[in-house]
């Protein structure tokens, strides 16, 4: 088992024919994704990268049967009309890797979501997932991540690699990996992939990876309690003065809400053991893993 | 980004929002000077800058005649005003110039996005003219909110049931529902991500105003506001970040001495966070982007060295897609071409990190196997420096 994605999956590809799109495209191909379809506005007809584009994400769902979409469509060309277009075309699984989309439009976007419902938005500014030896959609480089009993679940890419990478060297694979975004209107957060972890039955343990800003972490915190799994943590930017965004626009502390002191107390009192450095995790995961009996 | 009182008072007013009637904004004593005539001989001279507290700073003065205006103009403009936000001060380069207005009473309007509920929210409280956040811990009750649904927008009955819950006064609460219309409308309009009225100011002829004006504009949509895009130069507090921004790299100013280059937000502040562990003080944040090509490194290099407190720099890369044979190949080049005089720590991981780490050996740059050891390196060799 693992998470949200598999072997099953059959992927549609909005914005194949950009630079991005394009290049990614290839990745998840080699790594194994059924990448079922595109979709450029006005190259229908096409093929990109062997795969044949639609000018709709309706039409691609309905001549290929696909049920998850990524979005690679640039903020300028308006991804978050992308995202709603996913949405209406009946797609349960939507991954949007795109950075920059006005915070006002995913306010829009996400109440349409909760008002729809059956809808898993994934993002926005995010690396999309992975279920190692499976599948993996977005821009997650594959060849760091093997399959194995580590949930993973974290608002930021490269530091998700570094964690993963060190966990692949130490011999703990993962179950899934999931980034769900820097920004402050994500559609899927902590809250809502934990209970995905706790139910796979191939997930033993899970790290979360959260950073300062807003307050999911602490959201996040209020349902491990009721967790049977153990859960590793790691808080970045603990150094970062108050005021200043730090690169995500959901990475900044503003007044009291957002501090990584906040953060790492709800979360220690939650049960869950809150790495210091990204370096120690593998030895806590592992010895979460023993002490579970599994 | 944050845009200064006088421009986000253009905004209120091109939505029909009311503020005091102003003569513009000044550089020189001379402009202030006529600026007040304009105003019929008396006028409230504003520091423009991004802080709150400049009252007591000594950064809002009156005048009563244009040559006193002109006198305060020379005290004021190029002065260095310390707040309790901004303690090291800020230099005022330009003054507002506005109508005195006689204040009767004080209220707080806000919006915000508020992320839990993924909705903006109007924050209404009766006492205004103070620190929010202040008022939030210690009288919680005095603030009301109101969420605003972005499918259905904002009835009257609300913007009316938020002003009373909030213990305006009666007689100025049809005045307050048409101003508060009005700002959500300037709000979404120009895609703000903060728009703040502290004070809300009821005056003795009975109008409601905008007596200050705060406002942040959402960084991501300012492509389809080229209204704004004059702004985007005075927003700037940092000389370096104006470099950094112009060139599009996420760079923040932090004020150590060891120069930070990396990859992701999140890799970027845990780099930080282990330079500060291993006692040393970041000088900056710098997301140098996905790939890490030659050119983009040099640019990065650049801005990082032109801070000069940098004693050092740490670069980290995790190289997934782009491999860290790559990436390292990519550092030396931009490295080959600079004058550098101070030492540079490489930690490459990831995808063939090993190779990597062989062609970093053969140069003059530091390598380091672990982000941990790559810190301590780091500022090892810049106390070593000092």
């Amino acid at each position: 088992m693992s998470i949200l994605i598999d072997e099953n999956t059959r992927v549609v590809v909005q914005g194949i024919t950009g630079r991005d799109g394009g290049f990614h495209t290839l990745q998840m191909i080699e790594y194994g994704t059924k990448v079922v379809a595109g979709t450029t506005p006005g190259k229908g007809g096409q093929t990109a990268q062997g795969v044949p584009v639609y000018n709709t994400v309706r039409e691609a769902v309905k001549e290929t049967g696909a049920n998850a979409s990524v979005i690679f469509v640039p903020a300028k060309l308006n991804a978050g009309d992308a995202i709603l277009e996913a949405v209406d075309s009946g797609i349960p699984l939507v991954i949007c890797i795109t950075e920059g989309v006005p915070n006002e439009d995913m306010i829009k976007v996400n109440a349409i979501i909760r008002q729809r419902g059956g809808v898993r938005l994934i993002g926005p500014n995010c690396p999309g997932l992975i279920s190692p030896g499976k599948s993996k959609i977005g821009i997650i480089p594959g060849s760091i991540f093997t399959p194995g009993p580590v949930g993973l679940v974290s608002r930021s890419g490269t530091l998700t690699y570094e964690i993963a990478d060190e966990l692949t060297r130490a011999g703990l694979g993962q179950s899934s990996g999931v980034g769900i975004g820097g920004d402050p209107m994500i559609g899927t957060k902590f809250v809502d992939v934990l209970p995905m972890f706790e139910a796979d039955p191939q997930t033993q343990v899970v790290v979360m990876v959260g950073e300062i800003g807003g307050s999911d972490e602490e959201a996040g915190a209020k349902y491990i309690k009721r967790m049977k799994k153990p859960v590793i943590g790691f808080i970045s930017g603990r150094t970062a003065p108050p005021g200043k965004r730090m690169g995500h626009a959901g990475a900044i502390i503003s007044g009291s809400t957002g501090t990584p002191q906040a953060k790492v107390a709800a979360l220690e009192a939650a049960g869950v053991i809150v790495a210091n450095t990204t370096q120690e995790i593998p030895e806590l995961v592992r010895q979460a893993i023993s002490r579970s009996g599994r | 980004m944050k845009i200064h009182e006088y421009q986000a008072k253009e905004v209120l007013a091109r939505y029909g929002v009311a503020v005091p009637a102003n003569a513009g904004v000044a550089a020189t004593p001379a402009e202030v000077r006529a600026a007040v005539e304009k105003l019929g001989g008396t006028g409230v001279v504003k520091a423009q800058v991004h802080s709150g507290g400049r009252g007591k700073a000594g950064g809002i003065k009156v005048a009563k005649s244009p040559e006193e205006a002109e006198q305060i103009a020379q005290d004021m403009l190029g002065m260095i005003l310390k707040t309790h936000q901004v303690p090291q001060g800020i230099k005022v380069e330009k003054v507002l110039i506005e109508e005195p207005i006689a204040i009767i009473k004080e209220y707080y309007l806000g919006i915000v996005p508020d992320r839990d509920s993924q909705r903006d929210v109007i924050i209404v409280s009766a006492k205004g003219g103070m620190d929010i956040e202040a008022v939030a811990e210690e009288d919680p009750d005095a603030i009301a909110r109101l969420p605003i649904d972005p499918l259905l927008g904002l009835t009257d009955f609300q913007l009316r049931q938020v002003c009373y819950d909030a213990k305006l006064d009666m007689s100025v609460v049809n005045k307050a529902v048409v101003f508060l219309r009005q700002l959500v409308n300037a709000y979404i309009g120009s895609d703000a991500v903060l728009a703040e009225i502290n004070p809300l100011a009821v005056t003795e002829d009975g109008r409601v105003l905008a007596a200050d004006a705060k406002f942040e504009i959402d960084d991501s949509a300012m492509y389809r506001h080229p209204e704004f895009a004059a702004y985007a130069e005075e927003s700037e507090e940092d000389a370096i970040e104006a470099v950094a921004h112009k060139q599009d790299i996420a760079y923040v100013r932090l004020g150590g001495d060891v120069g930070i280059i990396c990859n992701g937000a999140g890799l970027t502040m845990t780099t930080m966070d282990e330079v500060k562990r291993a006692g040393g003080h970041p000088a900056n944040f710098l997301d140098v982007g996905g790939g890490a090509q030659a050119d983009r490194v040099r640019n990065c290099l650049g801005i990082v060295l032109s801070d000069p407190n940098v004693k050092g720099v740490l670069i980290n890369i995790f190289g997934g897609i782009t491999r860290c044979d790559e990436v390292a190949n990519g550092v030396i080049a931009a490295t080959k071409s600079m004058d550098i005089k101070v030492p540079i720590v490489v930690r490459l991981a990831g995808t063939r990190a090993e190779e990597g780490a062989e062609i970093l050996a053969q140069s003059k740059l530091i390598p380091a196997g672990t982000m941990q050891s790559a810190a301590a390196k780091i500022v090892e060799l810049v106390a070593a420096a000092a």
